[in-house]
């Protein structure tokens, strides 16, 4: 592995642990100080090893210049030392003696409390990842503009005014107190589950970065499954629910970004440990009482990881979404469940619901309805996927919807020739 | 958009007792229909009620065990939809699993309280 590829997994990895110590040392005001802090730490350490190649230890490296730069900037920052002085006698520390405690204890804590401060509801949902994936994944600016199908602009307004809120709101970097844990922890799990499928039902054509996003997801929610008073039944459901579905992510899409649809997947490609892993969480998941969209969906997952196709696979699906709509309705959750119903009781029934669903702005709507008129009423068919191709925006989408429609064509020709 | 409640009522049977089979098969029914509803983005909520210890309360303290002597059908419980109109309702209520029973729905539009 060269310099730049060292640097560039660190920082996917060691950035988030150096920049929420910092955060916790300083507070949210002067959140962009330890950014600075940690960039240059980057910085140096890129110029440093190109010259004088790679040091034995490059994490502890990073970390002493880390604590290094802190020091130096208190020095020679006076403004900063005044405006941060009445911040830090409040925290009991001494400016002058500053340590920055990069322990692997500090830095769990510090970490899990950047997770609460991030994913604070004063902020919106949008933010709150693009925060999450800025500070947490160590992604650049330019990644989070893909992610999102933005540009860097945007992508930059939108940071500078949530680090704003979350100055003004003066919102502490600590975990909340126990009664209030579950319920903020629930907009911290929304922001996991929205940051994974970021990565899953990714709009972008890099598999690379859709895998990434996904397993940063996965990172950041095992830190809550390692700190006890966040080890319970709701963050295993959707630690279990990652799992599998990231269990089928090489089988889901093509070298070339091409979607492959579940029946079409190469099931020797499913990963049989990220399987495991799921079956694993999910029984820890059954722990408590609550039951929860993440529990649903990660049973479902869990059918889905299922490689025999039967009648009572399907039956299973089809209760889990039933139960799923009743308490979190979606339109993705209502499609979904309506091919559950075709595969469970047959497409004459799930054709006379998916009539009634009416999302006609959906191409997924119309996808939907193409492959149950397949067979049954093909020219309803090819009506239903050629509405698909005209709402569908991305090229694998198109793509995807435009070889099923070439099939049915071909299909439909076939038997009119006989 | 106005929201209705549907009030599910049975057929007052005691003596018949379902097999574990046909209450699962009855509650797979039940579901696969609310959630026929759910998929639609109608669904508001839904109630069961229970009949065992079931008491009817008159004035002067005049406690019944249940109102089943007096009455051939019970309340089974609700749903609460939304809709436009009761031409809405009925087509939500379409395929109920109640017809199946010979039971019935009450179609009620709920007035929201001013608190």
């Amino acid at each position: 592995m060269n310099e730049n590829e060292l640097i560039s997994q660190l920082f996917k990895t060691e950035y988030r642990k150096i920049i929420s110590v910092l955060c916790k040392l300083f507070g949210i005001a002067h959140i962009e100080i330890a950014e600075d802090i940690s960039n240059d730490s980057f910085l140096l350490a890129s110029e440093t090893w190109k010259l004088k190649g790679i040091p034995e230890n490059p994490t502890a490296w990073l970390y002493t210049v880390a604590k290094n730069k802190t020091k130096d900037y208190f020095k020679r920052h006076k403004n900063f030392k005044e405006n941060i002085i009445v911040d830090l006698q409040k925290n009991q520390i001494d400016f002058e003696e500053i340590e920055v405690d990069l322990s692997i204890k500090n830095i769990s804590d510090s970490q899990l409390r950047m997770m609460f401060t991030i994913c604070n509801p004063v902020i919106p949902v949008e933010s709150q990842i693009g925060l999450a994936l800025k500070i947490l994944c160590g992604f650049k600016i330019n990644e989070i503009a893909e992610a999102f199908l933005s540009n860097k602009e945007t992508v930059n307004k939108r940071l500078f005014r949530a680090k704003e809120k979350l100055r003004i709101e003066n919102i502490k970097i600590e975990l909340p107190n126990n009664s209030e844990i579950n319920n903020r922890l629930k907009t911290v799990l929304t922001t996991l589950y929205l940051l994974f499928n970021e990565g899953y039902y990714s709009k972008t054509q890099s598999k690379t970065l859709n895998k990434e996003l996904c397993l940063e997801a996965m990172r950041l929610n095992y830190l809550l499954l390692e700190n006890e008073s966040t080890n319970i039944p709701i963050v295993n459901a959707l630690m279990s629910l990652m799992c599998f579905h990231s269990s089928r992510f090489d089988a889901r899409m093509s070298e070339k970004g091409e979607t492959i649809l579940y029946e079409e997947q190469d099931r020797n490609l499913w990963n049989n440990e990220l399987i495991a892993k799921g079956n694993y969480f999910l029984i820890e998941s059954a722990k408590g009482q609550e039951i929860t969209k993440y529990h649903l969906e990660a049973s479902i997952a869990y059918w889905h990881c299922t490689k025999l196709e039967t009648k009572d696979k399907w039956q299973n699906i089809l209760q889990l979404y039933n139960k799923l709509l009743l308490i979190d309705y979606s339109p993705i959750v209502a499609l979904n469940r309506t091919y559950a119903l075709s595969k469970a009781n047959g497409k004459k029934v799930a054709i006379i619901e998916a009539e009634k669903l009416h999302l006609k702005d959906n191409h997924l709507y119309f996808s939907l309805l193409g492959s149950l008129y397949t067979k049954i009423d093909n020219s309803k068919a090819i009506e239903s996927y050629q509405k698909a191709l005209s709402l569908a925006t991305t090229t694998a989408d198109k793509a995807t919807i435009q070889n099923k429609l070439n099939k049915l064509k071909k299909y439909k020709n076939n038997s009119l020739n006989i | 958009m106005k929201e209705f409640m549907m009030i599910f009522r049975n057929a007052y049977t005691p003596d018949v007792k379902p097999s574990p089979e046909q209450i699962q098969e009855s509650v797979k029914q039940w579901q696969d229909w609310m959630a026929g509803i759910a998929a639609q983005g109608k669904f508001v909520g839904t109630n069961r009620l229970s009949s065992a210890g079931a008491k009817i309360l008159k004035p002067n303290n005049v406690i019944t065990d249940g109102p089943y002597a007096e009455l051939k059908e019970i309340v089974g419980g609700s749903l609460t939809v939304k809709a436009d109109s009761f031409e809405q309702v009925i087509k939500l209520a379409e395929g109920c699993p109640i017809f199946n029973d010979g039971g019935s729905i009450e179609l009620r539009q709920v007035i929201p309280m001013a608190m």
